[in-house]
């Protein structure tokens, strides 16, 4: 299936955001965190589109509303493979990867049942460590690591 | 070159250069050798003890007196604040407008740095659940510079619960610096966690996994052990199985290197029995009165008056 083949799926947008290759599973996440569907936005997804590079992915469409690099990147740990598409008159106009800033905060909730972040009324902070292809996050205040797999909650 | 300890938190071992360790143990030698009565004259600790303690705290407390300061503080949250509710974040605030440096001890993880946020005054971490207590560390290490004449390039067994226990998690990160081999004694249910283990394997640490202190016991420099919790055996039968690998008696030390020190971080239960006190490889007493010493030494370096 072609790209184009594959965004038509999920309807064109005239001008907006599109976010490709995320991880399948994760587009809801991503829309509630980034708060994309506030102020009667409008938003489209697409999940567990077959995709040759991840095999199956999720794809998010915002229309009339430019994601700024740094709100991507505030999630990109939930889809560090992730394409950012600005689409203006339905040709891209601009395109970025997300990247994974070294320190995420107020995003994570901490898998640590007896981390002190879990019992505060506090933000999270984690550390990232890139290790080869992965990635794994170490909290802040309990200095535990955990791969991406193990993050289980964010916070809104 | 070592950091500068003035108003600086103490609440990792990880935090620690191998000159921040070096500075303290020094101090912490001349503190030992000629008392300091007036060092910290007019200042005050705070200490905070959400979590029962008695070595910790009754030592910091003991140390800050010795060398002229005063002490405030609880030892049980329920009579304070806490318990009306009160974060964690507003009772350190509150305290460090009373105190000039803060001792915490608190059953969550991570408390202390977060502590640490809420106050200008340095803060001391005591033990933040099973995360850290950086100053058991720093007079383990002290110890054992004190007893081998020397720390490079030790052999070290660490022996019991290797899983839960935080002072060997600190112990091992911190004798990282010294070129240590690592000996890990433990059943295959209390062995390092793989995080941690994975560490010491990224930092270049030589170590091993063994299932009886028989295996070591020729081998070692030092012998540091600890408390096999019973509570975190799911199945008693389990516990039963295990326990009585890691009763170390004199029968064990017949093939003890001479130069041999037994190291505990102290309170004992089974593990130990009184009857290897009498031995001259005994050095768990003399390691808890050191914590005297070290912890005069923090204090005085965090409120500036040791450089």
């Amino acid at each position: 299936m072609s790209t184009i083949e594959q965004q038509l799926q999920v309807s064109a947008i005239k001008s907006g955001t599109v976010i490709d290759h995320v991880r399948a599973g994760q587009a809801l996440t991503i829309v509630r965190l980034l708060n994309l569907a506030a102020q009667h936005k409008t938003v489209t997804i697409g999940m567990n589109l077959p995709s040759r590079k991840m095999g199956h992915k999720d794809l998010i469409k915002v229309a009339n509303y430019e994601l700024p690099p740094e709100e991507a990147n505030r999630v990109a740990i939930l889809a560090p493979d992730a394409d950012i598409n600005i689409i203006a008159n339905y040709k891209i106009k601009n395109k970025f990867k997300v990247s994974i800033p070294s320190l995420i905060e107020r995003l994570i909730v901490c898998p640590n049942p007896h981390c002190v972040s879990n019992h505060e009324p506090m933000g999270s902070k984690f550390a990232t460590l890139h290790r080869g292809e992965t990635v794994a996050v170490r909290c802040w205040y309990c200095e535990k690591t955990f791969t991406q797999d193990e993050i289980v909650d964010y916070r809104v | 070159m070592p950091t500068n300890f003035r108003n600086r938190d103490i609440l990792s071992i990880s935090e620690f250069s191998k000159a921040d360790i070096l500075k303290v143990l020094e101090h912490a030698q001349r503190l030992k050798a000629a008392r300091r009565p007036t060092l910290l004259q007019g200042q005050v600790l705070g200490s905070c003890f959400f979590e029962p303690s008695t070595r910790t705290r009754l030592s910091f407390e003991s140390a800050m007196q010795h060398l002229g300061g005063g002490v405030i503080g609880f030892a049980d949250p329920n009579a304070t604040s806490t318990k009306k509710g009160e974060t964690l974040y507003d009772t350190i605030k509150i305290v460090s407008g009373y105190a000039d440096v803060i001792t915490i001890r608190h059953y969550l993880e991570g408390a202390a740095r977060r502590a640490a946020e809420a106050s200008d005054k340095p803060i001391i971490n005591c033990g933040d659940g099973a995360n850290q207590h950086p100053t058991q560390t720093l007079i383990d290490l002290f110890t054992i510079a004190e007893c081998q004449k020397k720390l490079n390039r030790l052999n070290v067994a660490l022996v019991g619960d290797l899983k839960y226990g935080r002072t060997v998690h600190s112990l091992a990160q911190a004798l990282v610096h010294f070129n240590a081999t690592l000996y890990l004694v433990a059943p295959d249910a209390l062995q390092l966690p793989t995080q941690a283990s994975r560490e010491l394997r990224e930092q270049g640490v030589r170590f091993s996994c063994h299932r009886t202190i028989e295996e070591v016991i020729a081998k070692v420099d030092i012998l540091y052990l600890t408390r096999i919790q019973e509570e975190r055996f799911g199945d008693p039968l389990d516990y039963e199985r295990v326990k009585n690998a890691f009763v170390l008696s004199n029968k064990q030390l017949g093939r003890a290197r001479p130069n041999l020190r037994i190291l505990h971080p102290l309170p004992r239960v089974h593990e130990l029995l009184p009857e290897v006190d009498a031995t001259p490889y005994a050095q768990y007493f003399e390691q808890a009165h050191n914590g005297l010493f070290v912890r005069e030494a923090l204090l005085g370096l965090v409120l500036g008056k040791l450089k």
